[in-house]
């Protein structure tokens, strides 16, 4: 376990930012103190696609119960980054990593044993709906059935409550037994939402949620994010710039492999550090 | 810049090629009807000659006949004997018992081998597995059958102790063997074209491997699994060679899987070239030839009604 000093001379190196006296610092920012808020803290971390590096010395700190963006250009490894998050990467044959994700201060890649138990506490929901070819009580009940929870009774229940949370349970109640298929788009990709709640995550990996979504169902799920956060912690990739303005509370621009910088959303999209920030969200390139 | 001239398509160019087209897919359809319509038409004169009808009429073929005075009435499949016995029971029941063994063999097998080439197997192993398997398809059914005679029925007859070497068992499973590959192969694409979007999502929801496989791949992939299954099934039913050899070819009613069976199609094989043209035996073959064309008929009918079903319920749409 590093101590506070050498972390920060780590930052140091890679997010000189950091570490200048600014508001970042102020409570409830992610700034280069790890305090009890820091529900994920990645330090130095590198990753490889069969060889090719796709990140270089990511470090960063996701604070608990905040929404934290990561925008950046097609290809940049905001994606990638969000699939270290819950191993999903690993399914990827001759990938490897470096450095450190620690989740409540435990490393998710050296400290543990049981990927499938990390990833019911860091849920994911992704860029296109994939709602199983099965019931949409079945959809939501999948999480727990595969989980090992049998009582019939405590599974109805926790299908409805966690529809409910999805604002989706008024729309769906008087056909639980169809199709999932039968749902319109933004309603499949609200049940993926429920499916992936109803393990009951501490985290919520969303990968462009709503890219391929129409401006109203777009809102919905932008609602949800914002209901979502009271209790969950969230870290989602959007190309749209205008929905991290909208959703969250961090962002982190990410360029080539490398996070620029990281930061209040409200001050990276009005008083960017870096140049190359300034640049993409003002539209020049990206 | 230059200002581009587009070449007008060539009408009769187009419609020269549709009608190619159109034309090869209905050559196909007609020679399957006029193939039908011959077997028929060589086999109308059990319906209509008076003489025929005596030896071979349809209920003789279907019912129990007293050929002997006195003796009990009974199935039989006699038709070179001094009173020609025509009963097509006992083969209709060969038939099946050896495309049930069959089945019963090839059909976990094939799916199991499909699990892991799609789901579990490197790569590399798949690349290597998969041809291998599908090679199955390529052996001549002569050699499989030989293989059954020679080898196999020995070797079940020293291990279970059974009374006739060639049976039902004997002929399933080494039909079985020609049955695998066609599962295999369709159930193999079904499943390997599930969207990796569905893998992921169960895996993300904290499945195994397993898991994956069994409560999303498999269902998903359950219509062309019921397709591959039909196909096999049609193939296990109408194959002759390895059941010809296999099978002992003994006409007998018996429930009993460790009996020797026979087959429509290995009846209609051995018999054909000795039989009188025209004559009674000879239009009783073609007879059951025309059931033969019938059943496969409604087995890919009924396969193809499952696999749609099938598909409903597991790829959504309509409920």
């Amino acid at each position: 376990m590093p101590t506070d000093k050498e972390i920060n001379l780590a930052i140091k190196t890679e997010v000189p930012y950091l570490n200048e006296p600014s508001a970042n610092s102020s409570a409830g920012q992610p700034g280069p103190h790890i305090n009890e808020a820091h529900k994920v803290v990645v330090r130095d971390l590198d990753f490889f696609y069969s060889g090719q590096q796709a990140l270089f010395g990511i470090s960063l700190n996701i604070v608990e119960k905040k929404v934290f963006a990561l925008i950046g250009p097609s290809g940049c490894g905001k994606s990638t980054f969000l699939r270290t998050l819950n191993r999903m990467n690993d399914t990827i044959p001759g990938t490897s990593l470096k450095g450190s994700i620690k989740i409540d201060n435990l490393d998710i890649y050296k400290g543990i044993k049981d990927v499938s138990s990390l990833r019911t506490r860091v849920g994911m929901v992704f860029q296109k709906s994939n709602p199983f070819p099965k019931s949409i009580f079945e959809n939501v009940a999948y999480g727990l059935r595969v989980n090992g929870i049998k009582d019939k009774r405590l599974i109805a229940e926790v299908v409805e409550e966690t529809l409910k949370g999805a604002f989706l349970w008024e729309e769906v109640k008087d056909k639980l037994d169809h199709s999932a298929y039968a749902l319109s788009g933004g309603q499949q990709q609200r049940l993926c939402i429920a499916r992936a709640l109803a393990v009951q995550p501490e985290i919520l990996l969303m990968d462009e949620p709503a890219s391929a979504l129409d401006p109203l169902s777009t809102a919905k799920i932008e609602d949800l994010i914002n209901e979502l956060k009271k209790n969950h912690t969230i870290v989602i990739v959007t190309h749209n710039m205008q929905q991290a303005a909208r959703v969250s509370d961090v962002t982190a621009f990410f360029y080539e492999g490398y996070m620029i910088e990281y930061g209040d959303t409200r001050k990276l999209f009005t008083k960017p550090e870096k140049k190359k920030t300034e640049d993409y969200i003002t539209g020049r390139f990206g | 810049m230059r200002k581009l001239q587009f070449r007008g398509k060539s009408k009769l160019f187009e419609l020269v090629g549709e009608k190619i087209i159109s034309i090869t897919a209905f050559a196909a359809l007609i020679s399957v009807f006029l193939i039908f319509l011959f077997i028929f038409k060589e086999s109308i004169p059990i319906f209509t000659d008076s003489e025929i009808k005596q030896e071979a009429s349809v209920d003789k073929m279907l019912f129990k006949q007293e050929y002997y005075e006195g003796r009990q009435p009974r199935f039989s499949w006699q038709p070179n004997s001094d009173v020609p016995k025509y009963s097509i029971l006992p083969l209709f029941i060969g038939s099946f018992k050896a495309a049930l063994i069959a089945m019963l063999f090839a059909v976990p097998l094939a799916v199991g081998a499909a699990i892991f080439s799609a789901e579990f197997a490197s790569r590399r192993l798949r690349e290597f597995v998969k041809p291998i398997i599908e090679l199955l398809a390529g052996i001549p059914s002569v050699v499989l059958g030989f293989f059954s005679l020679i080898v196999l029925a020995t070797f079940l007859q020293d291990v279970f102790g059974f009374t006739f070497r060639l049976n039902a068992i004997n002929a399933g499973i080494v039909l079985g063997l020609a049955v695998i590959p066609i599962v295999f192969t369709m159930a193999e694409d079904a499943m390997t074209s599930v969207p990796g979007s569905l893998r992921d999502a169960a895996l993300a929801l904290g499945a195994n491997r397993w898991q994956v496989s069994l409560t999303v791949v498999l269902p998903a992939a359950l219509p062309g699994i019921a397709a591959g299954i039909t196909l096999g099934f049609g193939r296990a039913i109408g194959e002759t060679m390895i059941v010809l050899m296999a099978s002992g070819n003994a006409a007998i009613i018996s429930g009993s899987f460790v009996d020797s069976i026979r087959t429509i199609s290995a009846t209609i094989a051995a018999e054909l070239a000795e039989v009188v043209f025209g004559g009674a035996h000879y239009s009783v073959l073609f007879f059951l030839g025309t059931l033969l064309f019938i059943l496969t008929f409604v087995l890919n009918w009924i396969g193809d009604y499952a696999t749609n079903a099938l598909k409903l319920k597991y790829q959504g749409r309509v409920k």
